[in-house]
């Protein structure tokens, strides 16, 4: 897979989709592209947050610790973007996140990511358009579920 | 050292000094004969003047010589004396020359000598700074006068002698007029000689502090850069340089002054014999004929006049830097010489209890340090030092690193103060908290201990011998050492073991207890050998880089590394690799120079790649100048991951404006050459730009083969061709192992590779080999390779190797990590069961371990037995306890 490639799956992940693309490149050709063998671990729940990861191709579980041991949450796919919580909140990784199949992703550090919201205003701005639709869609969805929760009483 | 430079000069070069002035004084005769040969050419030869033709030389009535040929036999015996006369300057001059550089080299030694057996409170007044311009280049004139100092005034004062005695007879009274200032001149210039060279001294220690100060810069660069300090440094260096500036101006008045009154003087002698001596011709009482005899006699004697004026001069000047000199290096309580040199009879084992009765030690300023401090350790002992200041004092004087001012000290009933270093540094160690490591390999410095005098000798052939054998002369004629550098002065005996290879094992066992040796194997992996030297070890790295091969296919982690294929294209490897199939030895095969290299641009072109390479240069230089045009200069991205750095960027921006992609062809050679070199950077699984397509790679393969089939013969040793049955001499063991490159964007591939490598290295038993392999490790100035814990483990393994009956440490684990200190602590305690140990320790509560603990306070002893008797009834050593 070439860098320009690279570029095509970033801008299908919403985070990174307006940015331009030569911004993107960089981002790119910057990060490190990591391979996972089934069963590897890409990082722990409770690890120090060093780094988000974009899946390129392959599946990961997502493992919630509970008492009754490893709770599988969710399943992550092509295109999704998983850590940037931990990266962008300085706390410790809130679950554990392991390869199902063979696993793509490319790593973009703590450092970098950092760097490119300084260096690029445009992409601080993207994010925070996408943080803020997240949250917007979370309120929705809180005062839905109130409204429900209040229909029933 | 001798005090006065004279007697130094006629102690040490005294026969010397007598040959040069014999050849002086002989070298009158040809001299006069020559300063009078052309008189007699011009008066006998072609004047004609007393002469009868033919002339019959020397009237032994053989020749026969007309005028012509008289002429010309005069002419050459000129010549000749001419050449004999610069035979004997040639012989003087060398002499002089070989004199002055021997008691140069005596000096310079001596004064070394002196700095080796400097008391080491010495150094807490001494700066190295201060020592160096002494020894270097203080005494340099020391050397040149030497030479001179006899001969000069003798020949000279000669001359003058000859002069006046010659003037004397022709007119005694014009000969006492025409010296009759040199009294004055005699007696005014010293005076005014005198100020300058209490300038010149003052110049000397201005200009050592200078050099002091530019020491304590580079030492406490860290701290100046770290609150703004340079320009207070600066500020304080201009000042100082003002001091000497202002000093020199001085100096050059007054010299010139002095160069005023001598001049005055000189010239008052024909103002006198004008005047008065005209003065009588015009009354008839005198003639003109001895006005002018003495107006040139005056003259001639003007020359040797000045040359021992200068003489007269230099020597106070070069008297006074010596004797000043030579005062620094003799401080108070200095060892004498054979404290060093003398080797004891008999060994002398210190294997025994220590006595200490009533040591006092003051420092520098008088204040008691250990005051009156009496105790008894048994042999073998354990023994911790616990409590407030002077412990490390206290460790030094056990260790006879510092002569105690009151009491007695003795180890195995020899009084320490009675035995010379060759018995103390070889039976006992110590180490402070910030021991020093030198500048060399981490096998010198782990060594030292083993390498107190030339153990067997050199193997020299012929040629080596001879210039040894001329060396040995020399080392004799300036009173140096005469031990030979160069032999092999390590004591295997000393470290326990009987043969060279050997010493390994023993060094080994003691890096072990110092838990140095993980670092010393990992310097080893990353160091390289001579196969031609090592190949048995050479031989067991193939093995290892076989057995890791095999481990790799079979596993599931074979992807993880991609070896080195002569068939295939390694991904994970530059193209620069990938072509040359081999790590460059020289810099024409850097990845740098390539491009511009007329032999590998002809083999790209027979396999069609040039063009290409032109053209993916022009696509990746493009895509970098995309990428990071909009970058500020300094943004760390360009180090980290471009090809090209921020100051060549605009170029090659600029250079991309000129070049169209259809034309690229058509560029000069030095912009085609510029992007030419990026593609030979690539690495396909890391840049992943997608430019070196499948066609492209089974080019280079085929390149790679035309490429080495085609290198000439005398490039050949440019490159280390990889090789799968052979060993690359300058690859490091690792990567020989390795054979290949460990994959790009691998999960945790360095680990999992690290185990397997570990697993290979101690199944083939090539742990301690390669552990000795790091023992060349280089670890620069001051250890500065080194962290501080790791120079502290070396300090400590140093000290145990020479295997030495009592072992000092002062605080020498205080840069440790926790877990390593525990870890010393418990293999130093085991190792030195039935062996004398005394730890001076920070923290109390280590002392557990310990057979006796010594409370120390107040430069006295509050505190002596064993741990648990002292937690439990003294008070002192609860209260520390206590913290």
């Amino acid at each position: 897979m070439s860098i320009n490639e690279e570029v095509e799956l970033l801008r299908r992940i919403p985070l990174f989709a307006k940015i331009e693309p030569a911004k993107l490149k960089l981002l790119a050709f910057t990060s490190q592209r990591i391979t996972y063998k089934p069963g590897d671990t890409v990082f722990h729940q409770g690890d120090p947050g060093d780094a988000a990861y974009v899946i390129f191709g392959g599946e990961a579980d997502v493992l919630v610790d509970t008492p009754s041991g490893p709770l599988t949450v969710a399943r992550l796919k092509q295109n999704d973007f998983v850590g940037e919580i931990a990266i962008l909140c300085d706390v410790p990784r809130t679950a554990t996140v392991k390869a199902v199949s063979e696993l793509v992703t490319l790593r973009i550090t703590k450092d970098l990511f950092f760097r490119l919201i300084t260096d690029f205003p445009q992409i601080a701005i993207e994010i925070m358009r996408v943080l803020a639709q997240r949250l917007e869609r979370t309120t929705a969805d809180l005062r839905s579920a109130t409204a429900k929760q209040n229909g029933k009483t | 050292m001798e005090k006065n430079l004279y007697k130094f000069i006629i102690r040490f070069s005294l026969r010397q000094q007598i040959i040069i002035t014999l050849l002086s004084v002989a070298s009158f005769g040809p001299y006069y004969y020559y300063l009078s040969m052309p008189k007699t050419i011009i008066n006998e030869g072609i004047g004609g003047k007393h002469v009868t033709y033919p002339v019959d030389l020397w009237g032994l009535g053989v020749l026969h010589l007309d005028k012509v040929d008289y002429l010309l036999v005069l002419c050459f015996g000129f010549l000749l004396l001419v050449l004999v006369q610069q035979a004997f300057k040639y012989a003087i001059n060398v002499f002089q020359g070989i004199a002055g550089e021997r008691m140069l080299r005596r000096l310079r030694y001596d004064l070394y000598a002196q700095v080796l057996r400097f008391p080491l409170p010495t150094f807490r007044k001494t700066s190295q700074g201060e020592i160096i311009p002494m020894v270097i280049a203080e005494v340099e004139p020391v050397g040149g006068f030497i030479g001179e100092s006899f001969a000069l005034p003798i020949f000279q004062g000669g001359m003058l002698l000859v002069i006046f005695g010659f003037l004397v007879i022709q007119n005694p009274v014009m000969a006492m007029a025409a010296v009759a200032l040199y009294p004055i001149q005699f007696y005014i210039v010293p005076k005014l000689q005198r100020r300058v060279r209490a300038l010149g001294k003052e110049r000397i220690k201005n200009q050592r502090r200078l050099s002091d100060r530019i020491g304590e810069t580079v030492t406490g660069v860290v701290e100046l850069h770290t609150h703004d300090g340079s320009n207070r440094m600066l500020a304080d260096f201009a000042k100082r340089l003002g001091i000497s500036y202002w000093i020199r101006v001085e100096i050059f008045q007054r010299k010139f002054v002095i160069k005023f009154v001598n001049n005055f003087i000189q010239q008052l002698g024909p103002f006198f014999f004008y005047s008065i001596g005209g003065y009588l011709v015009i009354k008839g009482q005198m003639d003109v004929g001895t006005v002018i005899a003495a107006v040139n006699a005056h003259k001639e004697m003007a020359a040797p006049w000045k040359e021992l004026l200068n003489h007269y001069q230099t020597r106070e000047d070069v008297k006074q830097k010596y004797e000043q000199v030579v005062s620094n290096f003799e401080p108070e309580g200095m060892p004498p010489p054979e404290d060093q040199l003398l080797e004891p009879a008999e060994p002398v084992p210190l294997n025994g209890p220590i006595n200490v009765s009533s040591l006092t030690l003051n420092d520098d300023q008088g204040n008691a340090v250990l005051d009156n401090l009496s105790l008894t350790i048994p042999w073998p002992a354990r023994v911790a030092v616990v409590g407030g200041s002077g412990r490390e004092d206290f460790l030094q004087v056990l260790a006879r690193l510092q002569m105690p001012t009151r009491g007695k000290v003795s180890i195995n009933g020899r009084l320490l103060s009675e035995l010379p270093e060759t018995v103390t540094g070889r039976r006992l160690a110590y180490v402070g908290s910030a021991a020093h490591i030198f500048n060399a390999t981490l096998g010198d410095n782990l060594f030292l201990g083993l390498r107190y005098r030339p153990v067997h000798e050199r193997q020299m052939n012929e040629r080596q011998r001879k210039h040894f054998e001329r060396e040995l002369v020399e080392l004799k004629a300036s009173g140096n050492i005469l031990y030979d550098v160069d032999a092999d002065w390590t004591d295997y005996k000393a470290a326990g073991v009987d043969k060279p290879e050997d010493l390994g094992r023993a060094a080994i066992a003691a890096l072990r207890i110092a838990a140095f040796d993980e670092d010393v194997f990992q310097f080893g992996m990353r160091g390289t050998i001579n196969p031609k030297q090592r190949g048995e070890l050479a031989d067991r790295v193939l093995q290892a880089r076989r057995a890791f091969r095999s481990r790799l296919a079979d596993g599931d982690i074979a992807d993880l590394v991609e070896g080195w294929d002569p068939e295939r294209y390694n991904t994970n490897a530059t193209v620069a690799e990938n072509l040359l199939f081999g790590t460059a030895r020289e810099l024409i095969f850097d990845v740098d120079n390539l491009a511009s290299d007329p032999f590998t641009l002809g083999v790209l072109e027979q396999v069609g790649l040039r063009d290409r390479f032109l053209r993916i240069g022009y696509e990746v230089a493009s895509t970098m100048v995309e990428l990071f045009a909009d970058l500020p200069p300094d943004h760390e991205f360009f180090q980290q991951f471009s090809f090209i750095s921020s100051d060549d960027l605009p170029d090659y921006k600029e250079l991309l404006a000129r070049a169209k992609p259809d034309n690229l062809g058509q560029l000069a050679d030095a912009d085609r050459a510029r992007l030419m070199t990026l593609p030979f950077k690539l690495i396909l699984t890391r840049h992943r730009l997608g430019q070196i397509d499948e066609n492209d790679r089974a080019a280079i393969l085929q390149a790679r083969k035309i490429f080495s089939q085609t290198l000439p013969e005398d490039r050949r040793g440019s490159i280390a061709f990889f090789d799968p049955e052979h060993f690359n001499a300058s690859a490091s063991i690792v990567d020989n192992i390795l054979f290949g490159r460990v994959a790009y964007g691998q999960a945790q591939a360095q680990e999992k590779i690290g185990a397997v490598m570990a697993d290979v290295i101690k199944q083939l038993q090539l742990r301690d080999p390669i552990i000795e392999v790091g023992f060349n490790f280089d670890v620069g100035i001051s250890g500065a390779r080194l962290n501080s814990g790791q120079r502290q483990k070396l300090a400590i393994a140093r000290a145990l190797l020479k295997q030495p009956d009592w072992v000092m440490l002062s605080e020498s684990t205080a840069s440790l990590d926790p877990r390593s200190h525990a870890a010393v602590l418990q293999a130093l305690l085991e190792q030195r069961k039935q062996a004398g140990l005394v730890w001076s320790l920070q923290r109390v509560s280590e002392a557990e371990g310990f057979d006796i603990v010594v409370v120390i306070a107040d430069g006295r002893v509050v505190g002596n037995g064993r741990y648990a008797d002292l937690a439990a009834s003294n008070e002192a050593f609860k209260k520390m306890l206590q913290g």
